[in-house]
């Protein structure tokens, strides 16, 4: 079996299939596995669960593509389904449509331009993947205790309101895939506001290369208080809104409760993190767990559900943007003056003003951006908690200025793991919501 | 750099505060498994590294430097504590047994590094490629596979 793999490998040409085979080309044992290892049984034990029909033959069961296109899927996800009926009893998802070769671009930009590249990946938590690739540079630096202390506070204040933005879009297509339309709208709107502010700050909707290695491209805007308050004024009525429109609704309830359920020993074997770990009752969110930042000073509740369902997951992420209004709260009280960047020649271009008048300035300018900075050679991994789970950032140094390897633990990629788990026995009909409530964003899926 | 420190056989490092095991790769799956009963129950992360480019790097004492190095990512999540794991994989027979049935979620992860790197995991379920085309040729991560090698070709237009 060994030589078999490495000889395919080495050839290079065919790695085989990635579709979902029929039930005839597999072994029993090969079927088993997909639920045996991940439940922790063995074989005997699989096979007594017994909530599939007992080895249903080709021509009872069918085998469907849903996507790459379909309007739920976050993205481009295929799934394969195999069904009998309306049961869903096997699905692969099939993923790669979005893929880029960011890792392979990370390697090619220096530490400066990095920043660039990893926001583009999990598209809808641009700032968590700027803020984990810098803190990775700044501990292979050296410099990750120098950072001034407005400059974590300003990360902070973004990084939950990333949070917000990003649950609220959550709220939105939830909504949609599940056929509450108006909720679409009203989550694109809110999440339009703390987008809105984010624009203000630094200059873009999206993408914002906001936070570098050594602190922030730039300072709040002057008037960014009233901003912030503007969102955490409007967001606790709307949020209410919400409770009316969907928490309290049957049918709302009736198309979440008890569908795509995961148990704890399946989510923590599947490696899997954020609100879909919590929504199986396992308190682990790395904000208080393993603190980065300023959390450690930060009141605030981790969240958890007790079923494993699709409106555990809704119900955590409506109430982790609760959550997060609290911590903005406190992160209110607490912003301190100063710089917003590490007054290293190293790694922090002079001021623009400083440019116009001194030639060296202007080469330290210039050598920065052209050249960047040389980092110490070694090698790191830092994992944050972003609004889907833990992003890893996992940067190889070789003592140049480009990353030797850079990788990211996106999330979505490890999480889209669950969907096989959550769907078997289920009705296709679920399949969207159970998608839906993974909240898989494919751009980090795919990366 | 005369560390001493050893963790089921393997020498321990430390890297700026994190705690890095070189385990070789006969002892992997072992290990892997001590691990686990030590509590290191959640397998986070496992990736690649192609170190084509830089065959002289400090390894402790009893690890040669191989092509390939698989870094796996464990987290203990009872005494909040992580673990990283460094295998070298020589580039001639690029094979480590899979974590599969030890850590289900590393079923993508391992087929990742496979598609990337080309480091293939015996008795994985489903080894094939994840992220690129599967008549594709190459594996992208390797420091010898050439950024922009693929023409890009427009239809229609005169070249």
């Amino acid at each position: 079996m060994a030589t078999d793999f490495y000889e395919r490998s080495v050839a290079g040409t065919d790695e085989g299939d990635q579709q979902l085979r029929p039930r005839s080309e597999q072994t029993a044992k090969e079927l088993l596995r997909e639920v045996g290892s991940v439940l922790r049984m063995s074989e005997a034990e699989a096979a007594l669960l017994g909530d599939l029909p007992d080895d249903p033959d080709d021509d009872q069961t069918m085998i469907i593509n849903m996507g790459p296109q379909h309007p739920s899927t976050h993205g481009v996800l295929r799934l394969m389904l195999e069904l009998q009926g309306e049961t869903v009893l096997r699905c692969k998802p099939i993923i790669g449509y979005l893929h880029t070769g960011m890792e392979k671009t990370g390697e090619q930009l220096t530490y400066a331009q990095g920043g660039t590249n990893v926001t583009r990946m999990d598209y809808l938590s641009p700032l968590a993947n700027e803020l984990v690739f810098s803190m990775a540079t700044e501990k292979l630096l050296g410099i990750d205790g120098d950072i001034p202390d407005r400059a974590v506070w300003i990360r902070m204040l973004l990084a939950e309101l990333n949070r917000m933005s990003s649950h609220l879009l959550f709220m939105a297509t939830n909504g949609m895939d599940l056929g509450a339309v108006s909720m679409m709208i009203y989550g694109w709107r809110e999440r339009e506001e703390v987008l809105r502010f984010f624009q203000e700050v630094t200059g873009l909707r999206m993408n914002h290369n906001y936070i570098r290695p050594g602190g922030l491209a730039a300072d709040l805007p002057p008037r960014w208080r009233d901003g912030v308050l503007r969102i955490l004024d409007m967001l606790p009525d709307r949020l209410d809104e919400y409770d009316v429109l969907m928490t309290g609704q049957p049918i709302w309830r009736e198309r979440l409760q008890g569908v795509g359920v995961i148990t704890p020993s399946e989510a923590l074997a599947l490696g899997a993190t954020g609100p879909i770990l919590r929504s199986t009752g396992v308190e682990w969110d790395l904000r208080r767990d393993q603190p980065y930042l300023h959390y450690d000073e930060m009141e605030f509740d981790v969240v958890v559900g007790s079923y494993g369902d699709a409106f555990d997951r809704y119900a955590i992420r409506l109430a982790e943007i609760r959550e997060s209004m609290k911590i903005v709260h406190q992160i209110l009280d607490k912003m301190p003056a100063g710089d917003y960047r590490i007054q290293d020649k190293k790694v922090t271009p002079p001021p623009r003003a400083r440019i116009d008048e001194s030639m060296e300035a202007l080469i330290h300018h210039f050598k920065i951006f052209t050249e960047g900075f040389k980092v110490p050679e070694g090698e790191v991994y830092v994992g944050i908690e972003s609004p889907r789970g833990e992003i890893g950032c996992y940067i190889v140094s070789d003592g140049s200025a480009n990353p030797y390897r850079m990788h990211m633990r996106d999330p979505s990629f490890v999480n889209i793991q669950c969907l096989p788990h959550m769907m078997r026995g289920g009705l296709v009909a679920d399949a969207v919501a159970v998608i839906s409530s993974v909240d898989p964003v494919l751009g980090g899926v795919d990366r | 750099m005369s560390e001493t420190v050893e963790l089921h056989g393997c020498p321990v490092v430390d890297s700026l505060g994190q705690t890095v095991v070189h385990v070789p790769r006969e002892a992997y799956l072992d290990v892997v498994k001590a691990l686990a009963d030590d509590g290191y129950t959640m397998c986070v992360d496992l990736t690649g590294v192609d170190y084509l480019e830089r065959p002289a790097r400090t390894l402790p004492a009893g690890i040669a430097a191989e092509r390939f190095e698989v870094v796996v990512n464990l987290l203990d999540m009872r005494a909040r504590r992580r673990l990283r794991l460094r295998v070298q994989v020589p580039a001639e027979d690029a094979v480590l047994p899979t974590l599969f049935d030890l850590h289900p979620g590393t079923e993508a992860m391992e087929r990742e590094v496979f598609d990337m790197f080309g480091v293939a995991f015996t008795e994985h379920p489903d080894l094939t490629r994840i992220l690129m085309p599967e008549d594709w040729i190459g594996h992208p991560l390797r420091k010898d596979y050439d950024v922009g090698r693929i023409p890009v070709q427009f239809k229609g237009a005169n070249s």
